[in-house]
């Protein structure tokens, strides 16, 4: 359907992604060569441009919809992008429904403070212009897969942040440990991928023979999407809707007892889960950590890994379909946040336990929407609430880390000490960002996480409501843990003795998202963002009252986390967190070494599929088909060689064989004719 | 025809034509063979000697009203003339600067 009085940044959407990126062209080409510094300006500015852009947008968008109306998806710029057959096109394009507004405002957030206090953090570096050019294709590429109208242009844009990540992780590049991070992100997440594009081709094949299925009236209602018949069988419109999916599920089973749908929905989330970082395909993401911190904030904590969840979030129709494969979303993401929080509690890098944390709270968005159905979508909001939440106090706990690291010069927490009274705004930010994730009201982490376990236990999934309830004391001990260590007790290092509070540049960014941290727990997600429209709407949106028979475990729970932390690593009791590893002795270490995994997958790659397919592989490439082409090669040079030994220079002997040759060509059409 | 008849009867066409190809295999022959240029000259002058040869021989017996193979042969020869004196012009320049009209050593082509 078409709506005539579009505000204005409605019907010009298409600018939140296209600033970044000229943007992205402008520095990366012009500016950056002439003047790192007036690049670095023209990034932020650009940036924030798009993030003033999206807070028109959400204005307008939820205006044009009040409350308790159906939210209505909307395409306001489209294009045919690929046309493969007279019936079949893929329009690339801009959507716009609550997730994608939600979406945009976080990525522009976050991104534009980010490039804010990247000013600051990075002044003076080597690369200063090729890390705002970096940063700025991230976020096009970002907002790009945000507002991407179907699955195909998500895809694209979602390897575009898969390089820009890559080509971030990878910023320092003279130091080993960022290249082998940088190719460890790439290639673990490439190879989910490869899990996701198989689920689109399956999900574009059946789509587009249905198509032919479809009635009348809904291939005419598909019109909207694609112009004069023609079906894009990515289209999430289409793909999304009822009567596509009962198709689906009249697919059956297809392979090994599997239905088809739950099948290529596996697949995709293969794809979600490597990019968001899940159990098994988390390796990736504490590594990542070698990129510069504000990167970690912005692209490893508060958007790209997202981008997991918003695919599952997405598609969730889909996936709510198959059943199955929202089930394997819930228990992965619930196994994950608990293992990362686990490992959270070990390690010593102050980046690193931010990365599990992140992991575990993806975790927890994860088993949110996976516990979610269509008839209780309560999780869907939940987890869409919990993404915006977290983007906000997890960016602040990257920057306000980004600020410690900048004061000490090291990622060590036991290099820190005493920086409560160095630093007093990092560390009342950092202070509120941690109560926040800990779930602390009033602060953000509270809301969304007790909404998410209330969908937990209200669809009946007491076993992940339980284990969430651990998640939160465990997320609370271990953010106290660094918290602890890094601001109170004693300075461990001279670098910490001298610290000094990080430049304004860096401050303001750290401050907004402090503020954020604590009011974005206010907003009533579930009246913005609800699945179903106006009928889940309005019933969810009711709901938005605190469940204090579950925020008060919660609240029990993080409290517990929190004063066990302060027992085991408060002042003056550091000896009795080391007791308490001895004592635990090998599970400590197996835990700290995070239950081998980086080990496991080593074994795996380089004893077996090093040595027993690609070694074969290589052996065959080498003799086999390199040997047919240099046999070829030699096969020429050699009769060349030879020849050119008839060439003498003698025109005579040219002569003779033009003779000869001549003879001989009169005899055999002699022989021919008589 | 038989063998001896040929040597007993007045020249008919083939004859000639016996002649001409004679003329042209010798000429062949040595232009092959000579190491000399000014032999090799001397036997593409046999070729043409054997090409303006037929001219003759074809206008007296195919179409002997005509004089078209007779002018033929004229102009074959005034140009074996000038060709003469160019080839020959070219044979001292090239005397001149290597001491040798021997076509052997013409190798600068080779490879």
């Amino acid at each position: 359907m078409m709506f005539q009085n579009l505000g204005f940044m409605l019907n010009h959407t298409w600018l939140i992604p296209a600033i970044p990126f000229f943007s992205f062209l402008l520095v990366g080409l012009f500016i950056r060569p002439r003047s790192p510094k007036l690049a670095g300006i023209v990034a932020t500015v650009a940036v924030f441009a798009a993030a003033c852009c999206a807070y028109v947008l959400a204005w307008e968008y939820f205006h044009l919809f009040p409350a308790g109306t159906e939210r209505h998806a909307l395409v306001p710029w489209n294009f045919e992008w690929l046309r493969y057959q007279e019936h079949l096109a893929v329009r690339a394009g801009v959507l716009v429904d609550p997730i994608s507004v939600l979406l945009m405002v976080v990525v522009t957030t976050v991104s534009a403070l980010v490039h804010l206090y990247s000013i600051g953090y990075m002044h003076g570096d080597q690369g200063y212009g090729r890390y705002f050019t970096w940063l700025n294709l991230f976020t096009f590429s970002m907002l790009g897969l945000v507002v991407a109208p179907n699955i195909l242009q998500m895809y694209v844009c979602w390897e575009l942040v898969g390089a820009s990540s890559f080509l971030l992780i990878g910023f320092y590049y003279e130091k080993p440990s960022a290249v082998a991070a940088s190719k460890k992100a790439f290639i673990v997440t490439r190879f989910a991928d490869l899990g996701f594009l198989l689920g689109v081709i399956i999900l574009g094949y059946y789509g587009y023979h249905f198509f032919g299925e479809l009635s009348p009236a809904l291939a005419q209602q598909m019109g909207q999407y694609t112009a004069g018949g023609v079906v894009d069988p990515f289209d999430f419109a289409y793909l999304t809707h009822p009567e596509v999916l009962s198709k689906f599920v009249g697919l059956g089973t297809g392979f090994l007892g599997v239905s088809l749908l739950t099948m290529a929905m596996v697949l995709v989330y293969m794809g979600a889960a490597g990019k968001s970082a899940m159990f098994p395909l988390h390796i990736w993401l504490p590594d990542a950590m070698e990129g510069p911190t504000p990167v970690s904030a912005l692209i490893h904590a508060a958007t790209m890994v997202v981008a997991g969840v918003y695919l599952v979030a997405r598609t969730f129709l889909v996936f709510a379909t198959s059943g199955d494969a929202l089930m394997v979303v819930a228990y992965i993401g619930a196994f994950t946040s608990l293992f990362a929080a686990v490992i959270g509690c070990t390690q010593d890098d102050i980046k690193r336990v931010l990365a599990f944390s992140t992991l575990s709270q993806l975790g927890y968005m994860m088993f949110a929407l996976g516990v979610a159905t269509m008839d209780h979508p309560l999780g869907y909001t939940a987890s869409m609430f919990h993404l915006f939440t977290h983007a906000f106090f997890k960016a602040l706990l990257f920057l306000g880390a980004g600020a410690l690291i900048h004061a000490v010069h090291s990622n060590e927490i036991w290099d820190m000490g005493g920086l409560a009274r160095k630093m007093p705004i990092t560390h009342a930010t950092v202070l509120i960002a941690t109560l926040a994730i800990a779930g602390i009201w009033p602060l953000a982490g509270f809301f969304s996480k007790d909404e998410i376990l209330v969908s937990a236990l209200e669809n009946q999934h007491y076993g992940i409501f339980g284990l969430g309830l651990l998640v939160a004391g465990i997320t609370a001990f271990y953010m106290f843990r660094i918290y602890f260590v890094s601001f109170w007790g004693k300075a461990r290092s001279k670098h910490a003795e001298h610290a000094h509070e990080a430049p304004l540049v860096m401050l303001i960014p750290l401050m907004i998202l402090a503020v954020l941290s604590v009011v974005a727990g206010w907003v009533p997600m579930g009246e913005f963002v609800s699945l179903g429209g106006a009928s889940h709407g309005a019933a969810e949106g009711a709901h938005h009252g605190i469940n204090w028979a579950v925020a008060g475990p919660s609240l029990f729970v993080a409290a517990i986390g929190i004063s066990v932390a302060w027992f085991l690593y408060g002042s003056g009791h550091e000896e009795r967190s080391k007791s308490v590893a001895s004592s635990l002795g090998g599970v400590y270490t197996t835990i700290k070494r995070k239950f081998y995994f980086d080990e496991l997958y080593l074994f795996i790659t380089h004893k077996v599929v090093f040595r027993f397919v690609a070694a074969p592989i290589a052996w065959f490439d080498r003799h086999v088909v390199d040997g047919g082409v240099n046999l070829s090669g030699w096969i020429t040079r050699t009769s060349s060689t030879a020849l050119s030994r008839l060439q003498t220079g003698q025109v005579q002997t040219y002569g003779a064989w033009f003779v000869g040759g001549s003879i001989g060509a009169l005899l055999v059409l002699w022989h021919l004719m008589f | 025809m038989s063998f001896s008849e040929i040597f007993v009867q007045a020249p008919s066409a083939v004859h000639w034509l016996i002649l001409s190809s004679l003329l042209f295999s010798i000429g062949i022959y040595g232009i092959l063979t000579r190491r000399n240029a000014v032999g090799i000259l001397m036997s593409t002058e046999l070729l043409l000697n054997s090409a303006s040869l037929n001219f003759v021989v074809f206008n007296k017996f195919v179409a002997p009203s005509s004089v078209d193979g007779q002018v033929m042969s004229l102009f074959v020869i005034a140009v074996a003339a000038a060709e003469v004196v160019v080839g020959m012009a070219i044979f001292v320049a090239l005397f001149k600067c290597r001491k040798t009209v021997d076509v052997t050593q013409m190798n600068l082509m080779r490879n």
